[in-house]
């Protein structure tokens, strides 16, 4: 490209500033904002409603399984009597029998196999005398069916319970990650919650633009992808601001609280880290939702229109979000694999991934992933929109019919 | 290419050769040749859904031609050279919250203008089209004919080379209209090229000094406004206070008669070949009672009617009335 061509266009990073900047200025001084600001109102009512799927995910974390470690006679009884007992009772544990190898092993004890390993509890001792090693609120849990299950190995129908020992810890890697995964979801409600608000103001502002008739001053100067870009940025700029006054203002409630305040465990990557990865997975996050949104927005010539386009893909991403939501509770499934890489779920999977476990370097392979995935869908809605909205004169009401056909004649 | 060529080629602002576009199954424009001369008004002419508004977005880069070609300013994307070029929209829009100043600006700065500079030049096109008063309003408080003003000034904003307007008349009451023909005439004196679309022919036959015809999604002609009209030989109109006569012999058989009210008759032909002294001694030897004779020249509507048709042309007129 010549010298000149540079100096008779805006580059495509200035295109989108001088969009982003007017956007940026509408919205924070419009209503709207003002709306904007009173989303974090919404999370306690969408909460309440997403606590069915939450107390569901919880369960799963929680329904896990105990490792039995008594002598091999007695954990091939135990597991006869839970055969026979699924038939009849719901709600049972796993057993998973530990090695012979590792129980006799002479640095063998309950407490080790609970910090390595994600048992419920462990169970030793015999059928007549089982003693369970956990946390108190999984020993409360497992201590009835494992004193059923210890009964049954005398007879189907036992008319005596033995007693359950229980050996109290003070945590477990079962229960941290059972605290870990509440912090993945309450990462993961916020993330989509912001997303959803954000998208739709996306969307209202695009159609606004439509509205006022001014899409195609601005497609004439400057490319659409910039346009899309600038709208995009100018939203999350936006939304930049609303999030420093919710911490701002959660900050001086937590302050005020004080020990009040319910906390969430550190997750694995620390809460520095989490935090970071948390606002670039909401950044990618939205603006994924948000560049499909845009090419809703721009196709639509009507409010209804909008609203009825845009339907089927907020249904979508509420379905991907209890994708991911599901799926956090088994690291590295196909499932969790799926939700990690499908562009829409990414954002909520991986930041699960962030609370979950330690490793790195998925979160730099997401974020290119979801970078490469913006830049696509920006690239298309732009490409559709030039395509199909730019069709006729009185600005994207269809093609007009073909009036006046000439009579053939020589030209000059 | 010759020299000669070269040269004419880089004196144009706009060349487009056989653009074709389709939306879906509509063949919307088939095979638009233009040429605009830099530094001239052109207009281009034709009823609504002839394919004017897809032609010049065409030109402008907003969408691409199926096939054919366009530069502008010699460049194949237009896109490259946003700030040579000033678009007004058949659509007109602008940001209601926004203030005349900043509306402006902002297309300005669209265009490479900074923002300051974009308010500075705003604020004195707003003076200078006596609109100094509304410099702070909001475009919602301006009246429909104002906020089309603003908008066109924020076209204008930043110098363009080149500025194209699509239907820019429309809407405008008739004083806003004179403006607005005046205004296209000094961006002509000062160099820059204009093309305007329209469908209302006294425009383009006032304003222009090249049109092309479009209609059916074709351009059946495309040229200078003067040689549209002369594909027309010029008539004769004669006024008469007597229908019959010898000296009827003196006309044309397929002379066309008209009976005025109150007892003259207008008699319209052309130009015979014995030439105008000799018919008109026929006629005073015949006392034929000339209340007037002139010799018309054909107008661009009579060239309109004869380039694409009548059909075109009652459309075109019924939309001028509307």
């Amino acid at each position: 490209m010549s010298g000149e061509h540079q100096a008779s266009r805006l580059s495509f990073f200035e295109a989108a500033w001088v969009v982003a900047r007017r956007d940026f200025r509408a919205i924070l001084f419009s209503r709207a904002f003002f709306f904007f600001l009173l989303g974090p109102l919404f999370p306690l009512v969408v909460g309440g409603l997403a606590g069915g799927i939450g107390g569901q995910v919880q369960r799963e974390a929680i329904v896990n399984s105990i490792a039995l470690a008594m002598a091999d006679t007695d954990n091939e009884a135990l597991l006869a009597a839970r055969q026979t007992a699924r038939e009849t009772v719901d709600g049972l544990p796993e057993l998973v029998v530990i090695e012979s190898s590792v129980r006799d092993a002479p640095d063998f004890s309950p407490e080790t196999v609970l910090r390595t390993s994600d048992y419920a509890v462990v169970v030793t001792g015999t059928p007549e005398e089982p003693e369970l090693t956990g946390t108190q609120l999984q020993i409360d849990r497992w201590d009835g069916p494992v004193s059923l299950l210890s009964a049954m190995t005398t007879g189907a129908t036992p008319t005596s319970y033995p007693e359950v020992t229980e050996n109290v810890l003070a945590t477990t890697a079962s229960a941290a990650k059972s605290n870990r995964i509440r912090t993945a979801q309450a990462g993961q409600l916020l993330l989509f919650l912001l997303m959803m608000l954000l998208a739709g103001m996306v969307l209202s502002n695009l159609v606004e633009e439509k509205a006022n008739k001014v899409i195609e001053v601005l497609a004439a100067a400057i490319p659409m992808d910039s346009v899309f870009f600038g709208k995009l940025f100018a939203m999350l700029g936006v939304s930049f601001v609303g999030i420093a006054v919710w911490g701002l203002f959660g900050a001086g409630i937590g302050a005020l609280a004080g020990e009040a305040m319910p906390t969430l465990a550190e997750p694995a990557l620390g809460w520095p880290v989490f935090i970071l990865l948390g606002i670039a997975y909401f950044a990618m996050g939205y603006l994924i939702l948000g560049s499909l949104f845009l090419t809703i927005g721009g196709m639509a010539t009507t409010v209804r229109e909008v609203q009825t386009l845009s339907m089927p893909v907020t249904m979508a991403q509420l379905l991907v979000f209890f994708l991911a939501a599901y799926s956090m509770t088994s690291p590295g499934s196909p499932l969790e694999l799926t939700a990690a890489i499908f562009p829409l779920s990414s954002p909520f999977a991986m930041l699960a991934r962030a609370a979950q476990s330690a490793e790195l370097w998925p979160h730099v392979l997401a974020l290119a992933w979801q970078a490469l995935c913006v830049a696509i869908f920006v690239k298309a809605g732009a490409t559709l929109f030039r395509r199909r909205v730019m069709k006729s004169g009185k600005g994207g009401r269809g093609v007009k019919g073909r009036v006046g056909s000439t009579a053939p004649a020589d030209p000059a | 290419m010759s020299r000669n060529d070269d040269q004419h080629k880089n004196s144009l602002a706009i060349e487009a050769r056989g653009l074709v576009k389709r939306f879906d199954d509509t063949l919307a424009v088939d095979g638009v040749d233009i040429s605009v001369p830099q530094g001239a008004i052109y207009g281009i002419l034709g009823p609504n859904g002839a394919g004017k508004t897809t032609t010049l977005r065409m030109l402008l880069g907003i969408i691409d031609p199926d096939e054919g070609l366009r530069r502008v300013f010699g460049h194949d994307r237009p896109h490259e050279i946003a700030k040579w070029i000033g678009y007004l929209p058949e659509e007109r829009g602008l940001y209601p919250a926004m203030k005349c100043d900043e509306a402006i600006a902002f297309m300005g700065a669209l265009r490479g203008l900074s923002l300051d500079e974009g308010r500075k030049r705003g604020r004195e096109l707003l003076e200078g089209h006596g609109m100094g008063h509304a410099i702070d309003r909001q475009i919602r408080q301006l009246s429909k004919g104002m906020a089309q003003t603003v908008q066109l000034l924020g076209t204008l904003v930043h110098r363009p080379k080149l500025v194209v307007l699509d239907e820019p008349f429309s809407g405008l009451d008739a004083i806003n209209q004179g403006k607005l023909e005046v205004m296209i005439r000094d961006l002509a004196k000062q160099g820059t090229t204009v093309i305007f679309s329209t469908h209302v022919i006294h425009h383009a036959e006032r304003l222009c000094n090249d049109v092309a015809i479009i209609a059916g999604g074709r351009v059946p002609y495309a040229g200078s406004v003067d040689a549209a009209r002369d594909r027309i030989p010029a008539q004769v109109r004669l006024e008469t206070q007597r229908a019959k006569g010898d000296w009827r012999s003196a006309l044309p058989a397929d002379a066309r008669h008209d009976a005025k009210e109150g007892g003259g008759h207008f008699w319209y032909f052309p130009i015979p070949e014995s030439g105008i002294e000799a018919l008109l001694k026929r006629l005073i030897d015949g006392e034929a009672g000339i209340l007037s004779l002139s010799i018309e020249r054909a107008g661009l509507h009579d060239a309109f009617v004869e380039i694409a048709g009548a059909a075109a042309a009652r459309q075109l007129e019924a939309e001028a009335t509307t």
